[in-house]
């Protein structure tokens, strides 16, 4: 069973009718226990930094998810669940998991006509091979929402990019947990695609080595 | 960087597909989930529903289009209409309406706009206005008016004060709506357009008047607009989204072209 952590972090309902459209069987979750006997986990989320840990917080799920990805159990962050992997986020100033180096931070833009949030679609440059990502084609766009943008200390999580007045990490991966900034379950039949991938991922993957962004 | 947006918008009353010409007459034109499907399918960008549902008794009947267009068609999903408080906008939410979209009951008490957007997210409020040419004066100074009620009633507020004010009470994004143009496929109101998306720092849906690729074109260049809103020019079959989208990209303009 796969589970969609549940942790009063916006609306949810949509990344499970994605994992419906591809067959992957997922249910809500906001028990620590129930995350230990999980197949698969998603970690979705909208809204704020500082609230997401503190709902994170009340309900123990932060070591939970921590011993689940030490268990090798598949993990996928959408968002800010992805977002709140790093160490900190400049958003409320938040201390965040630290499942991976590096932090979240506020775009700050010089183009005038460029706004904030980051929302819309953009292209997403897979710049090192993993199994999730597989089948995303040069010329690809996913659909983003965000006013902050991960930055991890290591080129070697960084599965993908996005221009936004430069590149940003829109994909991250280590070990078994890969995460991403835009939205899969809004981004037409490339998101499903990840969804698909996902479901068929057995945790596995290395870094290939040398990757490039911000 | 962001491609610009072709949005497409279902009118939508009793659960049924309607288009307006100049937000009077009405015809139904089909099935919104079918429609959607359709256009999803096509490569549309973004999905609008107008709930134009004039008995409040028949509202929950939106709920349920939502819902089934929801699991369907798997890109953002806007949806307004008859939304006078949070809890109209959760409902929606839950049913999965990515943003939602305020109009009048904004008009008649802005703090909705805040508590919405305090609510779902200033990124998932849309301010939708409705907006008619008028000489400009002391009330009015830049020349457009704010009107409601599908565009029946005058409110005395200038169209580019409300956008400006709109934005500071936390929406996150502005539909602009010339309903001088509204129906006439005569092309957007550009000088309107321009004028509201160079004052703001959120995204501005230009909407009212697409009849021709070119009309899209003029509103996503000198318009100014992120992304432009059609409805007859696809409904009846005139234009494919899909062709829409070619002929923007084909004029150099950055388009999501795969999907």
């Amino acid at each position: 069973m796969t589970l969609i952590l549940d942790y009063d972090a916006g609306n949810l309902g949509s990344v499970k009718r994605a994992c419906a459209e591809v067959g992957l069987d997922a249910e809500f979750s906001s028990d620590p226990e129930a995350l230990q006997h999980a197949e698969r986990i998603i970690f979705p989320g909208v809204g704020a930094a500082g609230s997401a840990m503190r709902s994170l917080a009340a309900r123990g799920l932060g070591p939970a998810l921590r011993q689940a990805i030490a268990q090798g159990t598949p993990v996928l962050g959408i968002c800010l669940g992805m977002q709140v992997s790093l160490e900190h986020s400049e958003e409320n100033d938040t201390q965040t998991l630290g499942l991976i180096g590096g932090r979240v931070r506020r775009f700050q833009l010089n183009r005038p006509d460029l706004k904030i949030p980051h929302m819309g679609w953009n292209e997403v440059r897979v710049v090192q091979p993993h199994p999730v990502l597989a089948g995303i084609e040069p010329g690809d766009e996913f659909y983003f929402v965000h006013g902050y943008y991960p930055e991890p200390a290591a080129a070697e999580h960084v599965l993908a990019v996005t221009d936004y007045e430069g590149d940003f990490a829109c994909a991250l991966g280590k070990d078994n947990y890969v995460g991403t900034q835009f939205h899969p379950e809004k981004s037409g039949r490339v998101g499903l695609r990840l969804f698909e991938n996902f479901a068929k991922w057995d945790g596995q993957w290395q870094p290939a080595g040398g990757a490039d962004a911000k | 960087m962001l491609s610009k947006r072709v949005v497409a918008c279902l009118d939508v009353r009793d659960g049924h597909l309607a288009k307006s010409v100049k937000f009077v007459n009405t015809q139904n034109i089909g099935d919104p989930v079918e429609k959607a499907r359709e256009y999803y399918l096509d490569g549309l960008d973004e999905l609008v529903f107008y709930d134009i549902t004039a008995s409040s008794d028949k509202r929950n009947i939106m709920l349920d289009v939502v819902e089934s267009v929801a699991s369907q068609v798997f890109i953002p999903l806007s949806v307004g209409g008859g939304i006078r408080s949070v809890a109209d906008a959760t409902d929606l939410r839950l049913a999965g309406a990515e943003k939602i979209n305020v109009n009048s009951a904004a008009v008649a008490r802005p703090d909705l706009i805040n508590e919405c957007s305090e609510a779902v997210g200033d990124q998932n409020i849309v301010l939708s206005m409705d907006v008619r040419r008028v000489a400009a004066n002391a009330e009015q100074p830049s020349g457009f008016e704010i009107v409601i009620n599908g565009g029946r009633t005058p409110t005395g507020r200038d169209a580019l004060a409300w956008a400006l004010e709109g934005e500071n009470r936390g929406a996150g994004e502005l539909v602009v709506n010339s309903i001088d143009a509204d129906g006439t496929r005569d092309g957007y109101d550009i000088e309107l357009t321009a004028m509201i998306a160079e004052a703001v720092r959120i995204p501005v849906i230009a909407s009212g008047g697409a009849g021709l690729p070119e009309h899209l074109h003029q509103v996503l260049t000198q318009g100014k607009a992120d992304a432009a809103l059609v409805a007859s020019m696809v409904h009846y079959g005139d234009y494919r989204v899909s062709g829409l989208k070619q002929y923007l990209h084909d004029q150099g303009l950055k388009i999501r072209m795969s999907w």
